[in-house]
């Protein structure tokens, strides 16, 4: 008897009741794996930072090398001096451009986080960055050895495949949609890695256009204000 | 189809521990807290059913000298979790 009336409970339930059941359970177990704070603006501000440090990179090589270079070396490894200081200045333009959109992507993300009154480094934040962050410290290890035989032209495909496989690892522990992001990365340095005279614009194209589009897509489907009457 | 529905699982909290839990290793008091929403008596005794229930496995360690206490579900829990879920989709009509 008690039984069936711990059951009639049900009864009155209707099926939006269930519906939001499911709906909170669902909430709870994305909340609880994923690290879903991430801004999609900075994904824009990192594409910026991006194309602006590849302009330069262009403006440097066509500077010391000319448009008559080898696609490959860059002319390194010889005598020729000028183009070994070439290489320490697309580094440093290098490491400038990760850690500038870096700060950027952890400033809106920790904006976005507090607006949502979530925990920025929970043990979900933790788990999508080792989860980056081992594909990415395998591939920057990987980029210095290139530079260091003196084949900086592979440097921007392996930079987008180790990015793309990157994003494609993290993607379990965050939004999916990152997923796609890597797979056109890793198509991207692809496609570079047989056509290295574009390079650098394959490069730009993948941290720079890429970033821009993805992360105003993202912004727009989950962050942007949504106005009162279809909220 | 109703008498599928599990008894234990009426509290939205204790729904909310197996959830968390079902995708989870160990979880501890504190992340239940920031996950749930809940104070800390009424997760008490909520984590004390399911465990009298052996639905979850509880740790006790001290992480440097603070005491940790953390939950992990069972196989029967996490099967009677599954077994709910799957008794609240048959209630709700195919669209």
């Amino acid at each position: 008897m008690i039984s069936l009336l711990c059951n009639a409970k049900y009864f009155v339930m209707d099926q939006n009741e269930h519906l939001k059941e499911l709906a909170h359970i669902r909430g709870l177990m994305d909340r609880s794996t994923r690290f879903l704070s991430l801004s999609g603006l900075s994904g824009v501000f990192a594409g910026c930072v991006a194309l602006v440090g590849a302009v330069l990179a262009r403006y440097h090589i066509n500077e010391t090398l000319g448009p008559a270079r080898d696609v490959l070396t860059y002319g390194t490894g010889g005598s020729y001096t000028a183009a070994n200081a070439l290489l320490i200045t697309l580094i440093t333009d290098a490491a400038l451009v990760l850690l500038v959109a870096l700060l950027g992507a952890g400033w809106f993300t920790w904006r976005r986080s507090r607006k949502a009154g979530q925990y920025l480094w929970d043990a979900s934040a933790r788990r999508l960055m080792w989860n980056m962050l081992i594909p990415l410290a395998v591939g920057g290890i990987f980029c210095l050895a290139l530079f260091h035989y003196g084949l900086p032209g592979l440097v921007p495909p392996a930079t987008l495949i180790f990015y793309g496989l990157a994003l494609i690892n993290a993607s379990k522990f965050t939004l999916d949609e990152i997923r796609w992001l890597g797979f056109c990365e890793l198509a991207l340095g692809l496609v570079a890695l047989f056509w290295l005279e574009a390079g650098l614009l394959f490069w730009a194209l993948g941290f720079g256009v890429l970033h821009i589009v993805y992360g105003a897509l993202m912004y727009l489907r989950y962050e942007r204000e949504v106005p009162a009457e279809r909220a | 189809m109703i008498e599928d529905l599990n008894k234990a699982f009426e509290s939205r909290v204790r729904l909310g521990i197996m959830a968390v839990l079902a995708v989870n290793e160990w979880i501890d008091h504190a992340q239940f807290k920031e996950l749930l929403g809940v104070t800390d008596g009424n997760l008490a005794s909520h984590l004390a059913a399911l465990e009298e229930l052996k639905y979850v496995q509880v740790r006790k360690r001290f992480i440097g000298k603070r005491p940790n206490t953390s939950y992990r579900a069972t196989i029967p829990g996490t099967k009677a979790f599954r077994a709910h879920l799957d008794a609240i989709e048959r209630l709700i009509p195919k669209p």
